[in-house]
């Protein structure tokens, strides 16, 4: 589709150098009593080590997905198809073994969740968590994982970490839950650490102390690191390069200060306005989107963007009937608009509301 | 229009008090064993005054514990205040039984977070908006029916979806249902807790626009209770900020957000995300990292709450907790509680708490 | 932890009082109360007056109620003398007695009982909780396929059917027809071991089979549940195998509303499968309890009850002790 584009975004695609991870064409289905769920269609996009990748979009937009995808989380479910191709550090995911994948999954790849407390198994101690996490992919005797496990604790910076080794995800609050996830999924040394709305559940105090942690530990490790959330203030706090995912497919995606700057696509502008912002004036109004997100089963034709697009009709009836491809070099989007409409939409309706 | 109309403190003094509470308390009991032996309490709300102007807005914020939801229902009388007063339209209703409480759960109505647990699966919309019409025996002129439809056009909705049930609408429909409950009655006083924090970005907007123009058509005065920071700085006239079952700051929207005093606020707006990239090192550079956990609600940390993660706490701070009072020179209506409040031009950034007792 | 153990057992020990008291209640004083004579039940209704007279004395009948109940529970732990002028007959603790009808001890009695009882409920929970785990574990991760639906269905049939049906059957088919086995009867285990298993073995299928049918739905259900769990995700997203993220993560969690059913279940087994031990002939407490009841002897049925309470209330203290190793919530209150 419109792999061609993935390469202004990070190094010169070529049979060279492939970025760390590159996924090309991701789709997932999901088979349902209900129909089909088109959770992701074609989405393609790529992440450097040491570099940070947003991924931001509404509930059912496919961001979770995407995510879970990659770390073949969808494996496990009989109803799921996932197609395309996902490599990392020159190995093809997808076509891979379950054996080839679950050897990767916590050791070169590794995920953190939205919600610490349900994250964790409420009968093993975190210590016993962590210490399984890293015997998974280290043969070492239970002693030595002990050792690193309280290590990973002290670095993430839980206080007295032998102590709370021995206690239960229940006894930890919400942030310090939160860092002791971070310490299992970063004890195997990850080069790939994927954060699904690490910090939603989260007091904005706390939040601030665990992006904090993400960024310093991400500057420790070197690791490519993929930040899936609603919010887009998380992104723009992480990320190098921002994906904007709708209906299941990217619509937009560039580099952060691009996306954030000039948006290109009418979803991305109703996001930004739907936000009411300390860093600005007061707006008499928020801008929102109008209308529902659509059903991942029965997608809007065309555009699924188009029945809250207030720009649909510019385009003849190729809004309606056409999927727009995702187009462009480093700063990529999906619409039907002719750039020079885009543009000018923008920067006289849109930008003076933001 | 929040923007010019934001009222100011003369005209707020012009306009009666719609609620006022003081002194207000909930201390939740802890109790063990078979006697039920009372060991302790959550003091969720310990000792709170407000008084809420007809036709303002005032935002509550805080994090989750600060007690700004238990307040919430206190106001509503959905809880009985252990200790305090709330008086609505100059009648104390505080400790008023069921039959006392009638005409306040008319007048008073409240929206809750949670748009999927708070409307009833089994009954249609149509139904679940009426029933407050008929506990409260309110003459429908056009019939019930009708009075539902136009309660469902009023919030955004399609009227013919009144015989629909919840579960055939989406989380932002949803919460549009539960404000057309709650306008049924048209009632004087909202009570919103949390009503945006559970939808999306896009859907948070629609809702909070529509909130913004039922105030304007039915002068509805709101309680505004939320834990995003900007949301509440969009909707207030007045914004006041919990921490542990004590307002620590209150003040009109624009001194709040120029010219935080108490450090606590001033942590809180430091630590909201900046969604604009290029200002992501400023940002950073200018947050105040709070270390450490809220301290519990059953043993608050002696004289002022917030000692135990703040930077400036002195000796002082552990003895006297301080009142809630104007500071710096602040107008009457900006109150601070706190003994070392932070100045117009007081660099905080990058501070750490001395003590750093997680 | 500690205290919580003590808070347990005295819960317990409370709980067997109040049986004690509720159940010679029953036997006792209601006979007393209705005008019925339980002197007349232990002797026959042909005595004559002085001979009733004899007994009611030796028996301690003419007692009040609340002071026979203290001989009661003296004779529960102390032991007791039953005296009627010179006639003394001692009974050692635990007393629970003496038969109207054979005129033994009862404690000896229902003691000599126990073991088959055991053997029985033992062998069978063995069973029915491996086939039923596995089963419910099996069916719950083949959600869907023929398997599932094969198991399931089993399973129902299981539960529905009575073990006066399926125990007749069984018997027909295996003994009777197929001659694969001796006549089901109990041979003390350390006598002849494998007498003790091939005698046993029927039962012990045909009563597994009853329950190992709830506890596969269960399972299944409950992994269902568990399996949608976000520490499930976590532990995939470790890289753990899956017959670990299954057996460990999963069946940890599965096992602890099981813990709770199984107490249950084992308990009243205890107290005796009056059903199985009919049918298949067994000595039990099951089969003492409805002999006891069939010719009205109270001290037996008595006896029995309190055995039965005794596990019970043992069993749940198990339980609870068994909850709080597997889940530290309760542990840690």
């Amino acid at each position: 589709m419109s792999t061609d584009s993935l390469a202004g975004l990070t190094t010169p695609a070529g049979p060279a150098k492939r970025p760390f991870l590159e996924v090309k064409d991701l789709t997932v289905r999901f088979n349902t009593d209900d129909g089909v769920v088109k959770a992701v269609s074609g989405s393609s996009f790529a992440v450097e080590r040491g570099k940070t990748l947003g991924i931001v979009g509404e509930s059912g937009s496919g961001k979770s997905v995407t995510s879970l995808a990659v770390l073949g989380l969808h494996r496990t479910r009989s109803n799921a198809t996932v197609s395309g191709e996902i490599w990392l550090d020159d190995k093809e995911l997808v076509t891979a073994s379950d054996e080839e994948v679950r050897k990767l999954r916590g050791g070169k790849m590794a995920m953190i969740f939205q919600d610490p407390l349900s994250a964790m198994h409420p009968y093993y101690t975190v210590g016993a968590q962590i210490v399984e996490a890293y015997r998974v992919h280290h043969k070492v005797s239970k002693k030595e994982a002990r050792v690193r496990a309280i290590d990973m604790l002290a670095r993430v910076g839980i206080p007295q970490p032998e102590k709370r080794f021995n206690e239960y995800g229940h006894q930890f609050s919400g942030g310090m839950r939160q860092r002791a996830m971070i310490a299992m999924a970063l004890v195997n040394d990850p080069k790939l650490l994927i954060a699904d709305e690490p910090t939603t559940a989260l007091d904005v105090t706390v939040q601030a102390q665990i992006l904090d942690l993400i960024r310093d530990l991400q500057q420790e490790f070197g690791s490519a690191v993929i930040m899936i959330t609603h919010d887009l203030g998380v992104v723009a706090e992480l990320a190098d390069d921002v994906l904007v995912m709708y209906g299941g497919k990217v619509i937009e995606r560039g580099p952060a200060a691009d996306v954030f700057h000039e948006p290109q696509h009418p979803y991305t502008w109703g996001l930004l306005g739907s936000m009411p912002r300390l860093d600005r004036e007061l707006r008499d109004r928020l801008t929102p989107v109008k209308g529902s997100p659509p059903s991942l089963i029965n997608l809007p034709s065309g555009c699924a963007f188009h029945p809250r697009c207030p720009y649909a009709g510019r385009n003849g009836d190729r809004s309606f009937t056409e999927t727009p491809e995702l187009r462009g070099g480093v700063h990529a989007v999906a619409c039907h608009l002719p750039a020079e409409d885009r543009q000018k939409i923008y920067e006289q309706e849109v930008a003076p509301n933001l | 229009m929040k923007g010019q109309e934001s009222m100011t403190e003369a005209a707020r003094g012009e306009r009666e008090n719609l609620l006022e509470i003081s002194g207000l308390q909930m201390h939740f009991p802890i109790t063990r064993g078979v006697f039920k032996r009372k060991v302790g309490a959550v003091r969720a709300v310990d000792g709170i005054d407000l008084t809420v102007a007809k036709g303002e807005t005032v935002g509550l914020v805080g994090e989750s514990g600060c007690g700004k939801s238990t307040t919430g229902r206190l106001m509503t009388r959905i809880l009985e205040p252990t200790a305090g007063k709330v008086v609505f339209e100059g009648r104390d209703v505080s400790h008023v039984g069921n039959k006392g409480l009638r005409p306040l759960r008319r007048d008073v109505q409240m929206i809750f977070q949670d748009p999927y647990s708070s409307l009833n699966p089994r009954h249609t919309v149509g139904s679940i908006i009426a029933a407050p019409l008929q506990i409260q025996k309110i003459p429908t002129p056009k019939g019930v029916k009708a009075a539902v439809q136009d309660l469902l056009k009023l919030v955004g909705l399609n009227p013919e979806h009144y015989n629909r049930y919840p579960h055939e609408f989406s989380g932002g429909q949803r919460q549009r249902i539960g404000i057309a409950r709650a306008l049924a009655l048209r009632p004087k006083l909202i009570v919103a807790d949390e009503p945006v924090s559970a939808l999306d970005v896009s859907i948070q907007a629609q809702v909070v626009n529509l909130l913004d123009d039922l105030q304007k058509e039915f002068d509805l005065t709101y309680v505004f209770i939320a834990h995003d920071l900007s949301v509440v700085r969009h909707i207030s006239d007045r914004v006041a900020v919990m921490y542990l079952g004590k307002i620590v700051e209150i003040a009109d929207r624009d001194q709040l957000y120029s010219n935080p005093r108490h450090p606590y606020t001033v942590a809180l707006m430091s630590a909201v995300p900046t969604p604009d990239p290029a200002r992501r090192n400023s940002a950073q550079r200018n947050r105040v990292l709070l270390t450490g956990d809220v301290p519990s609600p059953i043993n608050p940390p002696s004289g002022c709450r917030f000692r135990t993660r703040c930077w400036k706490a002195q000796d002082i701070c552990a003895t006297e907790d301080p009142a809630l009072t104007a500071r710096l020179g602040d107008p009457a209506s900006h109150q601070t509680a706190c003994h070392f409040p932070v100045a117009e031009d007081e660099v905080v950034a990058g501070r750490r708490p001395a003590s750093s007792n997680a | 932890m500690l205290s919580y153990l003590i808070r347990r057992i005295v819960n317990a020990v409370i709980t067997l009082l109040v049986v004690t008291m509720v159940t010679f209640g029953i036997f006792f004083a209601v006979p007393t109360i209705t005008g019925s004579d339980p002197a007349l039940l232990y002797i026959g209704k042909t005595a004559d007056p002085a001979s009733l007279e004899g007994i009611r004395t030796k028996l301690g009948l003419d007692d009040p109620i609340p002071v026979q109940y203290g001989k009661f529970l003296k004779g529960l732990v102390a032991g007791r003398d039953y005296a009627n002028g010179a006639d003394v007959t001692h009974c050692d603790a635990p007393c629970l007695g003496y038969s109207f009808k054979t005129e033994q001890e009862v404690t000896p009695l229902l003691i000599s009982d126990i073991p088959v009882t055991l053997s029985l409920a033992i062998g069978a929970a063995i069973l029915w909780v491996l086939f039923g785990v596995a089963t419910g574990v099996l069916s719950a991760l083949k959600r869907g396929t023929f398997l599932d639906r094969a198991a399931m269905t089993g399973a129902l049939a299981g539960v529905s059917l009575p073990i006066y049906f399926t125990g007749q059957l069984a018997l027909l088919i295996f003994i009777h027809e197929l001659g694969w086995l001796p006549d089901a009867a109990y041979t003390p285990f350390l006598e002849d071991p494998a007498g003790w298993f091939t005698g046993l073995i029927l039962p012990w299928v045909t009563l597994a089979f009853l329950f190992a049918a709830t506890y596969a739905r269960l399972t299944r259900a409950n992994m269902l549940e568990t399996l949608g769990e976000d520490y499930i995700r976590t532990a995939r997203s470790k890289g753990l195998p899956e017959r670990t993220v299954i057996g460990k993560h999963g069946l940890r969690a599965v096992l602890t509303p099981l813990v709770t059913v199984f107490g249950l279940d084992f308990g009243t087994l205890l107290a005796g499968a009056i059903l199985t031990e009919q049918v298949f002939n067994l000595r039990g407490l099951g089969y003492q309890a409805l002999t006891a009841i069939r010719q009205n002897d109270l001290p037996v049925i008595l006896g029995v009850t309190l055995i039965a309470a005794i596990f019970i209330v043992v069993i749940n203290l198990i339980v609870d002790l068994l909850y709080s190793v597997i889940d530290p919530r309760v542990r840690l209150g």
